[in-house]
């Protein structure tokens, strides 16, 4: 073994009415991918927190290279070699590459030294970056080599990364891996967080495992399958959604020459985009973050108009009709965002039952609401996809993230829609929920439903999925079948590397 | 009507003279705005700034030390919106609209005691040499030593904003108190500073017409200054050069419009007296249309949540 970097001894953090943490101990070696594998909600978010000193841990000590180390903020840990590539809310939209960078480090050269060594740091890694553009023009993965580059100019000896990939394409996550390996053949260690298993099959040499904020076992991840660390994750055995053979009927939803400009200065616009979809079908719908997915479900749902002709929902054309108007015709969507967008935060699971379902489902009469059938509808949906809540009174704000998924994927799969588009139906959900759900959409298509489902999660559009397509800048590809389509394949229809290159070091 | 009474010299240094609080108020707000909070009390900590510098001015004898003394009044009025918003974070605008409520009421309980006194004279500067030239002289060398400090804080604002560190983070703050959070910046240590500067600035304006510009204390005379001021900054793009652009065209239309009224122009006294808000806000709006990009988290509520 390794000589020990950091040592992570008994750390425990409790929030009110939950403990994030508990009685957390591992070692990280210098120069050694070490994974930590882990549900949403297992605590693995407060751990890295409390190694960063974002967050400061109840009880537990933790060691750098044998020394005490307990840092009070993250200026601290910085200085002792820590880095950091976050998940979400590190950059600032409106500032530049260079100024983004220098908010990262504790004392940053002038800004055109700065900018110089941005440009040779992001060339010998292989992750061409113009430091003057601005961040909010950037795609999602050259957002993520701002962040990586911002750690890699402080030299660090420990690079913490959360969930990296999420937004990369298969070629720009193998060309992440070389920069990764390169960086530990030069002694830096990474703390790799994610629950892609075959990516931490690919690239970690240990893995610790957490659940419910405790350590439930550590493994090689080379040595051991991904059903078996999943298993460890889930703490059950895992279900794999069945697919049945379907019938295909008519074309249920037909896009064709769908042009719509972007809704606002950071978002993508549509671009001549063709789609149809059969009775029974499940189309996929692939690619990076931030490609106009959001998009494309806005004007299918009709938060966005288009010209009358260009969406047609079995033969009729339906590009000027509301979302009411939709819903009403048979055309359901689930977007991405569950808080504010698919569900009023502040509401209860029965009143948000009836934002969506009171055209079809009846739930209004005269302008006045039938609360006692909307009740019974909420309770419906709550049973028959396993929502785990005190009941239909409950605020949806209150829902764990997964628990609401089901929710709002369930309501609108119980109203037997004609046409269902669905936007990250798993997105942050545990795995046992995430088989149900996908379970759930492809009973409904074995009844007819045709459904599209937009999603950054290739195996699940590979799993569920008849046809493959993929968005890049608000194209679509020619949807394929997805049998026999191999992960190159899906990475050139989802845009290729994204003018990524291999490093050179 | 008689236009040849109107000196174009005299009008464009009055107007630079009637700018003066605007700007002052503005370029405060601007800092507060890009630290991404918007303080609506702009007008009541003007007008207890106005206050406190002429009280303290008159009772010392010193303009100096009156303007020393709104800066300080209208921080400490602002230093009420810091309680309010960043440590019992409650809402910026119904906190800001209190803000301006209050102040007013304030400063009339102040005031009783200095309704027609006479402030104590601030001394235009004098360059032998520069300040005789003509045209330019008038314009140029011949104010008080606040407005210099006035254009000289819009260029000290730039300069930082663009150029410094602090300026960054302050930007940064004002973007994305997340993300800036997660750095490791003191988020709401920053926007307290932000705030307490934008009511320093906000107090020497007001100390400004009740000291220079008018010069005496009646209830309310900032009438309204402090409101165009937030216009202001939005219409300017939170861009200082554009603040004082916007404040100088403002000044300026107040200007002609009371040499036209003064002159027995045949238009109604209404639409002239109108006219300085119409222009302003014309021309700013025509100026915003390129890239008015707000701070992203302004107004928001930051809360550590972890």
């Amino acid at each position: 073994m390794s000589q020990t970097l950091l040592n992570l001894n008994g750390l425990t953090k409790a929030y009110p009415g939950v403990v994030a943490n508990d009685d957390i101990s591992f070692r990280i070696g210098v120069g050694e991918v070490h994974a930590l594998l882990g549900e949403n909600g297992a605590g693995k978010s407060t751990l890295v927190k409390m190694i960063y000193g974002l967050v400061k841990p109840d009880s537990g000590t933790m060691e750098l290279r044998g020394a005490p180390y307990a840092p009070g903020e993250p200026r601290a840990a910085r200085a002792d070699g820590i880095a950091m590539v976050f998940q979400h809310f590190s950059l600032f939209d409106a500032l530049n590459v260079a100024e983004n960078i220098a908010l990262g480090m504790e004392n940053p050269p002038p800004m055109r030294d700065l900018a110089a060594r941005i440009r040779e740091v992001s060339e010998t890694y292989g992750l061409p970056l113009d430091p003057f553009r601005t961040v909010g023009d950037l795609s999602a993965g050259e957002r993520q080599r701002v962040e990586i580059i911002r750690c890699l100019l402080q030299d660090p000896k420990l690079l913490i990364m959360d969930e990296p990939t999420s937004v990369l394409t298969p070629q720009e996550v193998d060309i992440l891996f070389e920069t990764l390996r390169k960086l530990r053949d030069e002694g830096t260690a990474i703390l790799y967080i994610s629950h892609k298993l075959e990516e931490i099959r690919t690239l970690c040499d240990t893995a610790t495992i957490l659940r419910l904020g405790k350590v439930v076992g550590t493994c090689t991840p080379r040595e051991t399958t991904a059903r078996d660390m999943a298993e460890m994750m889930v703490g059950s055995t895992l279900q794999t959604p069945e697919r049945a053979g379907r019938a295909l009927g008519e074309v249920a939803l037909d896009i064709s020459g769908l042009s719509a400009p972007a809704p606002s200065a950071f978002g993508t616009a549509l671009k001549n985009v063709h789609l149809a979809v059969q009775q029974g079908e499940i189309v996929g719908i692939g690619g990076v973050a931030g490609n106009g997915q959001e998009e494309l479900l806005a004007v299918l749902s009709g938060e966005v108009l288009t010209e009358a002709g260009a969406v047609k929902l079995m033969g009729q054309p339906i590009g000027r009709l509301g979302p009411t108007a939709r819903r009403a015709l048979g055309l359901l969507t689930a977007p991405e965002e569950r808080l504010g967008h698919a569900a009023a935060p502040d509401m209860s699971l029965t009143e948000n039952a009836l934002l969506t379902g009171a055209v079809r489902e009846k739930l209004a009469h005269n302008g006045f609401l039938r609360w006692g059938a909307t009740r019974e509808f909420a309770e419906r949906i709550i049973a028959e996809f396993d929502v785990r809540t005190p009941g239909p009174e409950t605020a949806a704000r209150a829902l764990s993230g997964g628990n609401l998924q089901k929710f709002v994927i369930g309501r609108e799969v119980l109203q037997t829609p004609q046409v269902l588009v669905v936007n990250q139906p798993t997105w942050g959900v545990d795995a046992a929920a995430a088989a149900a759900i996908r379970q759930a959409l492809l009973d409904l298509a074995a009844g007819g439903t045709a459904v599209v489902c937009i999603s950054q999660d290739l195996d699940e559009l590979m799993e569920i999925a008849d046809r493959f397509a993929a968005l890049n800048e608000g194209r679509l590809s020619t949807p394929r079948p997805t049998a026999g389509l191999t992960v190159e394949e899906i990475g050139l229809m989802m845009g290729g590397a994204h003018g990524m290159e291999v490093a050179h070091v | 009507m008689d236009l040849s009474a109107i000196n174009p010299v005299l009008l464009i240094a009055s107007l630079m003279v009637a700018a003066t609080p605007l700007l002052l108020a503005a370029i405060g707000e601007l800092v507060v705005e890009r630290a991404g909070v918007l303080n609506l009390g702009v007008e009541g900590m003007m007008i207890v700034g106005a206050i406190s510098g002429f009280a303290i001015a008159v009772e010392t004898g010193s303009p100096w030390l009156g303007f020393l003394g709104a800066a300080v009044g209208g921080a400490l009025l602002s230093l009420l919106f810091v309680i309010l918003t960043q440590v019992a974070l409650a809402n910026q605008v119904a906190s800001g609209l209190s803000l301006t409520l209050f102040g007013l009421g304030l400063s009339s309980l102040m005031g009783q005691r200095y309704v027609g006194v006479k402030p104590p004279q601030m001394p235009d500067i004098h360059i032998p040499g520069l300040s005789d030239l003509p045209v330019l002289g008038p314009i140029l060398f011949s104010h008080d030593l606040m407005l210099y400090l006035g254009v000289g804080i819009i260029a000290a604002v730039w300069a930082v904003l663009k150029y410094t560190r602090a300026g960054l983070i302050l930007r940064a703050v004002g973007e994305n108190h997340d993300a800036a959070h997660a750095l490791g910046y003191k988020v709401v240590r920053i926007r307290i500073a932000a705030i307490l500067f934008g009511g320093a600035c906000a107090g020497l304006g007001g100390a400004y017409i009740s000291l220079i510009r008018v010069p005496q204390w009646t209830e309310g005379m900032t009438a309204g200054v402090g409101w165009i001021a937030l216009a202001l900054v939005v219409f300017a793009s939170w861009k200082p050069w554009r603040v004082l652009l916007g404040a100088y065209l403002f000044g300026g239309v107040t200007v002609v419009q009371l040499n036209l009224q003064a002159a027995g122009v045949a238009i109604p006294v209404e639409y002239l007296a109108m006219s300085p808000y119409l222009v302003t806000i014309l021309v700013l709006v025509i100026l915003s249309a390129d890239k008015s990009s707000a701070p992203a988290s302004l107004g928001r509520i930051f809360h550590a949540s972890h």
